[in-house]
């Protein structure tokens, strides 16, 4: 079973890296219908034939390959009688070794790198217990362009959360290399609020009236592809929420380039 | 969108033919710089001549001596030290998310390779040298041959030109309202 594990991971780490998972490539392709922008429309016809390209070469399609970011949800039937985030940090040593990817591991007082890709608490395991007795294993590998620009902010409950993101992605979207997908946490605490930021881009394209709000908002900024002007500026938000203190009103915000990154694969 | 084609080393007469939105292809030596080798190179210590070059604001993915992924970075983390590059001679920085456009007036340009789209920049890089090595693969100072590198975008021309200051300026007159 671990040995299942480890090559799972290498293969979803591949698929990740060198592929888009149709929906988001979907969403892509309709944009560069709709973008009146003739420099967000390059941009865009650009983005679609990199991807096409990775795809066909096998090679990443970002240089920046991430940092290796795993949910996995594991059925409560199932025992493992392994340390699960040890057999991830082999098969992204291995996958780092044969895909290959640009080590980008650092210690973070030396900036030391570790050149695999793992070190103390990387790669970053979510795990989750669901029904069953399966293992699905998903690679979100995250590049520094977007998380960088993340941001969680402690509101007052008299402030409007809407206004705190739309303001936040007109500050920040340029460096993140949008078109943009956002991960939002409402509510929680201060670390709890980033976690469900987090976890909102594993489930977009976001369908509220509330998330395709934000979105519409934030498309009527021009930033564009790049931050070089467009009606491109964001593909989806998703929005995931928690209860909150009576006196807090955390609001977290999780940018994702263009390039949403993942694979999953599913272990019996 | 006007569309030029010009190689490295770069003369004053290129630079000032181009306005900000046009389209560049470059070919010629180029060289790529982060943050470790700017924090080397305002030292004035530059391995390399930088008189008419163009730097490339990446951390390429490389195996051996081949170009596998190579896309731009983040400029804005490499923005203090600008003045001093310019300084150099560099005639042009390549990245992504835009500099501050003062130090380019009346001497350099601003070209945004598209983000995210490292396959398709290595198709149009090939391997020369390495410098700098022991800063690591993303670190270090890599010299390629480009051919045809692009479309970039002048984001920033020599002229005052600034795309990402007029996205600015016209983002924050929608917030005001």
């Amino acid at each position: 079973m671990r040995d299942e594990v480890v090559q799972a991971t290498v293969r979803a780490l591949r698929r990740a890296e060198t592929s888009l998972p149709e929906w988001v490539l979907r969403l892509i392709r309709n944009a560069a219908e709709r973008e009146t922008n003739p420099v967000a429309r390059l941009h865009i016809q650009f983005m679609l034939e990199n991807a096409q390209l990775a795809g066909t070469a096998g090679l990443p399609l970002c240089q920046d390959t991430g940092l290796p970011i795993f949910r996995v949800e594991q059925g409560r039937d199932l025992m493992l009688d392994f340390d699960l985030g040890e057999a991830l940090a082999e098969g992204v040593r291995i996958a780092t070794r044969d895909i290959p990817l640009r080590p980008n591991a650092v210690d973070p007082s030396t900036r030391r790198n570790s050149g695999n890709n793992t070190g103390p608490g990387i790669p970053d395991l979510i795990l989750e217990r669901v029904k069953g007795d399966c293992l699905r294993l998903t690679a979100f590998p995250k590049g520094a362009g977007s998380e960088n620009m993340s941001l969680v902010g402690m509101l007052n409950p008299a402030d409007d959360p809407s206004d705190f993101i739309v303001r936040t992605v007109a500050e920040r979207a340029a460096n993140a290399c949008p078109p943009l997908f956002l991960g939002i946490g409402l509510g929680g605490t201060f670390d709890l609020s980033a976690r469900l930021a987090k976890h909102a881009l594993f489930s977009l394209p976001g369908n509220s009236g509330k998330e395709q709000d934000l979105l519409k908002r934030i498309n009527m900024l021009g930033i564009g592809p790049m931050g070089l002007g467009g009606d491109t500026t964001a593909l989806g938000v998703r929005i995931e929420s928690a209860f909150c203190h009576t006196a807090s009103l955390p609001v977290a915000v999780n940018f994702q380039c263009w390039a949403h990154r993942s694979a999953t694969e599913v272990i019996r | 969108m006007t569309e030029h084609r010009l190689r490295t080393p770069l003369s004053m007469e290129d630079i000032k033919k181009l306005r900000s939105g046009d389209v560049v292809f470059l070919s010629g030596p180029i060289y790529t710089a982060r943050d470790k080798a700017h924090a080397l190179l305002r030292t004035g210590e530059s391995p390399v001549s930088l008189e008419g070059a163009a730097l490339y604001h990446c951390g390429p993915l490389i195996r051996g001596d081949e170009v596998l992924s190579a896309g731009p970075t983040t400029s804005g983390r490499m923005a203090r030290y600008t003045e001093e590059i310019l300084r150099l001679g560099v005639k042009a920085i390549i990245g992504k998310g835009g500099l501050p456009a003062e130090p380019f007036l009346g001497r350099a340009v601003y070209l945004a390779y598209p983000g995210g789209c490292g396959a398709a920049a290595a198709q149009q890089l090939r391997f020369r040298s390495v410098r700098l090595q022991e800063l690591g693969m993303a670190e270090a100072m890599w010299e390629f041959d480009a051919e045809n590198l692009g479309p970039m975008i002048v984001a920033v021309d020599s002229h005052g030109g600034d795309l990402y200051r007029d996205v600015r300026r016209s983002v924050q007159s929608l917030l005001r309202c």
